[in-house]
């Protein structure tokens, strides 16, 4: 086949695949963007005059105001402390062998993949008990724990790339091992960090079904109104797609801004280099 | 390596006390739940312990049987549908493709999307009357299906939305892995006169097979561990068509408010994930392959 054809085939091909992964996202996004009666339409149209109507309606709710608020602060104080309690973790893992070092590894890597469903009981009882239901920091205390797992070993392989010889050179200089720390290795390995936060804010922002569980009107996140709503809401679809876009949009801009970190993060541990 | 025990706990300590108190301590009382009678609402006081009750009930339940077998469907479908879709456009599509950083960004999009957000949105797309899928559907001249309402073809639709959210993460780790593979065995392999389908089958798909069976296991682990898209896509229904155990576990706990009981069947999914990450840390075990790097 010659070389020529062979690309337009392949670039077809790359075309296609794209137009179906964004084509459920643009359904989403121009539907945010239609009258009621423009959604009730079974001819597929693309062009219509748009309307803020959906956003305005969805904004303009008080509560949601204060959802929107919690899903930040959530979101950020969850990603901020998981980062510095991760890194300090694979730092130590790293760098020194020490009683309990094993033990510790291997309950991390099996904490991994724990099913949300299946801690969803205990943490709902065991939350009550500590009376952390119902308020942010309780959710934020979950949900470091649940990402701390997957961000210790991400940035644990990053650590192991800093060559070893420049922390002795600065240990020899008389550097203690926190400065050690936070001078020589952190500069170092900020694109694990900046993959293990975008990681970190999906879930935090994203998640559903704990916060559902562990949340009441006030603490709410905007994925369990959004989860509410969809019974409430029914068929008004451009209310519902408005409210899916600002859910989606933070962390698709993230990907935008740092694909290159997204993928790392993807495929750390099955793919060297 | 520095041994230094009171240094090292003072870096990992913090971390140590949040997964034990918060994650391991949870996934525990899972287990220790499963042997006492609670409901909901009373004061844990009034739990009785009950045995292996719960477990017996949860082996014996044909609900639970029914939803461990949606899961194997699920799984099983929705897996090797990925997999093989992934596999079959990174081989077409591998080589230094101008352009391909901006394509793998669009990519990767579809994982990026809030669950919540996935499921409602392809609670629009699957709608019988007002859908795309119906009117792309009609295009083609096929009659209007009512996708969400009919429980083979509900079933159908949480693995279309898998297949599409996940399909790119195949593609991308295999795209990695052949990234890597040597590429002066493959110009031997063609120099020999091996033809594409003897290269690919013979050399290439065998040096990539350990990132093909990590990849393979850890969408099995994810498949397993579904929850949120179909919790809003079709919330377990019709009937139980869509129910799969972490579904189940859910309705169990917080609508039948079996407390007991659900964490008895949560067990059953706690083991088959364990399994699962058992073996994908044979594959890839970040502790041996690093030490033995030194």
């Amino acid at each position: 086949m010659n070389r020529s054809l062979q690309n337009t085939l392949r670039y077809s091909a790359l075309l296609f695949m794209a137009v179906l992964c964004i084509g459920p996202i643009a359904v989403m996004l121009l539907t945010s963007f239609k009258t009621q009666t423009q959604t009730f339409t079974t001819e597929l149209n693309f062009f219509f005059v748009p309307t803020m109507e959906n956003y305005r309606d969805v904004l303009m709710d008080a509560s949601f105001a204060r959802y929107l608020v919690n899903s930040l602060i959530v979101g950020i104080v969850s990603t901020a402390l998981t980062l510095l309690i991760g890194c300090m973790a694979a730092y130590g893992m790293a760098r020194f062998s020490f009683a309990g070092r094993k033990a510790m590894a291997y309950t991390t890597l099996m904490l991994r993949t724990v099913p949300l469903a299946v801690i969803a009981v205990p943490v709902f009882m065991i939350w009550s008990d500590w009376q952390l239901t119902n308020s942010l920091f309780g959710l934020i205390l979950l949900y470091v724990a649940v990402n701390l797992p997957f961000t210790i070993w991400l940035l644990y392989g990053f650590v192991l790339q800093v060559p070893v010889e420049l922390e002795e050179a600065a240990a020899i200089d008389g550097c203690r091992p926190w400065k050690v720390f936070i001078k020589i290795v952190l500069p170092l390995i900020r694109p694990g960090l900046a993959a293990a936060a975008i990681f970190t804010f999906r879930i935090a922002w994203n998640e559903f079904i704990l916060a559902l569980v562990l949340t009441d009107r006030s603490t709410r996140t905007m994925p369990v109104a959004a989860s509410l709503f969809v019974s409430d809401l029914g068929v008004e679809w451009g209310k519902l797609m408005a409210l899916a876009t600002l859910i989606a949009l933070p962390p698709l801009l993230f990907t935008f801004l740092a694909a290159r970190q997204v993928i790392s993060g993807l495929t750390a541990g099955a793919v060297k280099g | 390596m520095t041994h230094n025990t009171r240094t090292a706990w003072l870096f990992v300590g913090p971390a140590v006390a949040i997964m034990a108190l918060a994650c391991l301590y949870p996934v525990l009382s899972a287990i220790r739940l499963g042997f006492f009678d609670w409901s909901m609402g009373t004061p844990w006081s009034e739990a009785k312990w009950v045995g292996w009750d719960s477990f017996i009930l949860a082996w014996t339940d044909p609900a639970v049987w029914r939803s461990l077998w949606t899961t194997l469907k699920f799984a099983a479908i929705a897996v090797s549908a990925e997999m093989l879709l992934g596999i079959g456009l990174a081989l077409a599509l591998e080589g230094n493709l101008r352009g391909m950083a901006a394509f793998r960004t669009l990519f990767i999009l579809p994982m990026m999307v809030a669950p919540i957000a996935v499921g409602m949105t392809w609670r629009y797309l699957f709608d019988a009357q007002f859908g795309l899928i119906n009117a792309v559907l009609g295009v083609f001249g096929i009659a209007a299906k009512g996708w969400l309402a009919d429980e083979s073809l509900a079933f159908a639709a949480i693995i279309i939305a898998d297949i599409w959210q996940w399909t790119p993460f195949v593609f991308i780790m295999v795209m990695a892995g052949l990234a890597n593979v040597d590429t002066s065995v493959l110009e031997a392999a063609r120099i020999d006169g091996a033809r594409w389908w003897t290269t690919t089958l013979r050399v290439k798909l065998p040096m990539i097979a350990h990132v093909l069976a990590i990849t393979l296991v850890m969408r099995l682990i994810d498949a397993f561990r579904v929850l949120e898209v179909i919790y809003v896509l079709t919330f377990g229904g019709p009937g139980e068509a869509t129910e799969v155990l972490s579904m189940h576990i859910y309705k169990t706990a917080f609508i039948g408010q079996k407390l007991g009981a659900a964490s008895a069947i949560s067990v059953l999914l706690l083991v088959v994930v364990m399994l699962l990450t058992w073996m994908a840390l044979r594959l890839s075990n970040p502790l041996k392959s690093n030490e033995s790097d030194r």
